[in-house]
């Protein structure tokens, strides 16, 4: 079996200012998209997706599982931190931590139960496991079903940042995303990330170094369905709902889609994917119908002929790590 | 008890339908080693089939259930050789992706030119009415559902099993490059085996039209209870994706009639409980 990922490049000092550079001109650009005059509701959608993405590459490209359940992570934290800020009336910052911790006991559940299959198996029982939770929430009381969780209040962040202003959402998400994006970047750099990437490539192999691989594949689960649990709540903030379309199928293979396109197992790829994909809908989304059909096609190409992604192709023709 | 009757029937109806798709997911993924995301939009395409040549070529159900899947298979042994054989070798998550993007692309083709709504497939003559059974009334076109599912099912099995064509077979799945140094074509048997899976889902998409109505999205929820059906059987038996297909069917009508609050969720219930207790699954060899 081939692996997702053919040049593993070793981590050097190099690479890592490689990737530093790359990482502060990102955060740098998107610092300053406020004074630039596009649209910030664009950026921060795609910043969320973005950081979803992230997510999900941190499975899929460091640990070879590749999760079709990831909206759940998605919505179950959006619908927690919905519930906590309109119901309950917390504050922004304890809403946030109120839907990552939603999607941190969701990931320790289903984790247990997918860990104990693998490849395709994995990717289908993610897949039923969000469907069983779309349909709880089609029927639970507190999320409203059809109409979803609306009119959520944005409120004052640490009792200081007005959120309702654009331009101050903008920064919140914007640093809750560069946040999560630096922790998975510690991850994937950490021994333990090394393990997992050792996994990947060889998994019998490294069960026979004496490495419980169960483990790192269940603590890896956690982590990006905690992740993407952050992706979720922040998104509360900028679409002021949260509804069913973030917990449905469809929304798990847009982010497959967004990695898939940045390319795999690549560090900044997930981002690009995700601002790519966004950016297609907002511009064709007087098609219809037509964007699905659009996104097919362009899983089709990708799998053809361009598995190595966007940034994949880019870092693959220079010989770097990106 | 004639609404656990009827319930009872409607879950083997669907039952049907699981076995059908999961035969032809486990039939699939033994030649080709790739899930195949894009049965449930295949299944829906034999739906679209049928209610095409009635209405525009006046050619009746019977004729339906032979033709669409034999235009399905082709469809489907076009889609083998222009795509699906590249990835011979690759990770088989690929084969996943590019099939998930087929199925997006047939249901977004027909969702523009459908809408999302149903349309009515009428029962052929010859199946309309009931019957009285004394303890319960069987409309005949559901029985014939049932029935003829099962035949096709049981056909399948022998075919694989019994004969020298599935012999071929079964031994192409263990080893290619062996079984190819015998002087068979296997690629060419590669391609015949996804088109006679994709065949069996667009039979089951016939079947249900006249059932479920005509939908582009017809197939797309139903995959993935699918899934969760091939998860809790394993693929590694025909006989195995049967009975869990026809099992977890009637399992379902039952949860409709006691508790029908969760009688959308029972089959990925069972599935986590089985994973708990049986990690590879009923039939299970572990993959």
């Amino acid at each position: 079996m081939t692996a997702l990922t053919d040049d593993t490049l070793p981590v050097t000092p190099r690479a890592i200012r490689d990737e530093m550079v790359v990482f502060v001109v990102m955060a740098v650009l998107l610092a300053a998209v406020p004074f630039s005059g596009i649209y910030p509701f664009f950026v921060m959608q795609a910043l969320c997706f973005a950081l979803l993405a992230c997510a999900f590459n941190l499975l899929i490209g460091y640990g070879g599982l590749l999760s079709f359940g990831h909206a759940m992570f998605l919505g179950t934290a959006g619908y927690c931190s919905a519930h906590a800020l309109k119901v309950w009336a917390l504050p922004p910052e304890l809403g946030i931590l109120v839907g990552v911790a939603g999607a941190f006991v969701l990931s320790l559940i289903t984790g247990y139960i997918s860990i104990r299959r693998q490849g395709i198996y994995f990717s289908m029982i993610t897949l039923a496991l969000s469907q069983l939770l779309y349909f709880i929430y089609l029927q639970a009381p507190f999320t409203h079903g059809e109409d979803g969780i609306q009119g959520i209040p944005q409120g004052h962040m640490l009792g200081v940042f007005d959120l309702s202003k654009p331009t101050v959402l903008y920064y919140v998400v914007l640093v809750g995303f560069l946040a999560g994006f630096l922790l998975i970047y510690r991850i994937i750099n950490s021994p333990f990330g090394e393990v997992l990437k050792a996994i990947r490539e060889n998994e019998p192999r490294a069960i026979s170094l004496g490495y419980r691989t169960d483990q790192y594949k269940f603590l890896a689960f956690v982590l990006s369905g905690t992740v993407a649990g952050l992706a979720g709540s922040l998104k509360v903030f900028v679409a002021q709902n949260a509804s069913l379309t973030d917990v449905h199928w469809s929304m798990s293979g847009e982010v497959v889609l967004m990695t898939l396109v940045g390319g795999l197992g690549t560090i900044f790829g997930p981002v690009v994917g995700a601002f790519a994909i966004i950016a297609m809908q907002q511009y064709l989304a007087g098609f219809g119908q037509w964007v699905t059909v659009i996104q097919g096609s362009i899983f089709v190409i990708c799998v053809l002929t361009f598995r190595r992604g966007v940034i994949g192709e880019i870092a693959h023709y220079f010989r770097r790590s990106l | 008890m004639q609404a656990l009757y009827a319930q009872l029937l409607v879950g083997l109806i669907n039952g049907s339908f699981y076995a059908l798709l999961s035969l032809g997911l486990a039939v699939i993924f033994g030649m080709l080693n790739i899930i195949n995301f894009a049965h449930g939009a295949l299944y829906m395409m034999g739906a679209f089939v049928a209610y095409f040549l009635l209405n525009l070529g006046g050619i009746n159900y019977w004729w339906a259930l032979l033709i669409a899947p034999v235009v399905v298979g082709v469809f489907g042994m076009i889609l083998e050789r222009t795509m699906l054989q590249w990835l011979t070798g690759l990770d088989h998550l690929y084969g996943l992706l590019l099939t998930f993007g087929i199925a997006l692309i047939v249901q977004g083709v027909f969702q523009n030119y459908f809408g999302s709504s149903g349309m009515p497939y009428a029962i052929p003559d010859q199946l309309k009415g009931g019957m009285n059974l004394g303890f319960m009334f069987l409309p005949i076109y559901r029985g014939w559902v049932v029935i003829f599912s099962l035949v096709v099912c049981i056909a399948t099995w022998f075919l694989i099993e019994k004969t020298r064509l599935g012999a071929y077979l079964r031994a192409a799945t263990e080893n290619p490059t062996l079984v190819r140094a015998f002087g068979i074509n296997v690629p060419r048997m590669i391609t015949l085996t996804y088109g006679l899976g994709v065949g069996l889902a667009a039979l089951a998409g016939v079947l249900s039209a006249p059932i479920n109505q005509v939908r582009p999205l017809m197939g797309a929820d139903l995959i993935i209870v699918v899934f969760a059906v091939v998860v809790i059987g394993g693929m590694g038996s025909i006989m195995g994706s049967i009975i869990t297909g026809f099992a977890l069917g009637v399992i379902e009508g039952l949860t409709k009639y006691f508790y029908p609050e969760a009688s959308n969720t029972v089959v990925f219930v069972l599935m986590v409980l089985v994973l708990l207790v049986k990690p590879t699954g009923l039939t299970g060899r572990a993959a």
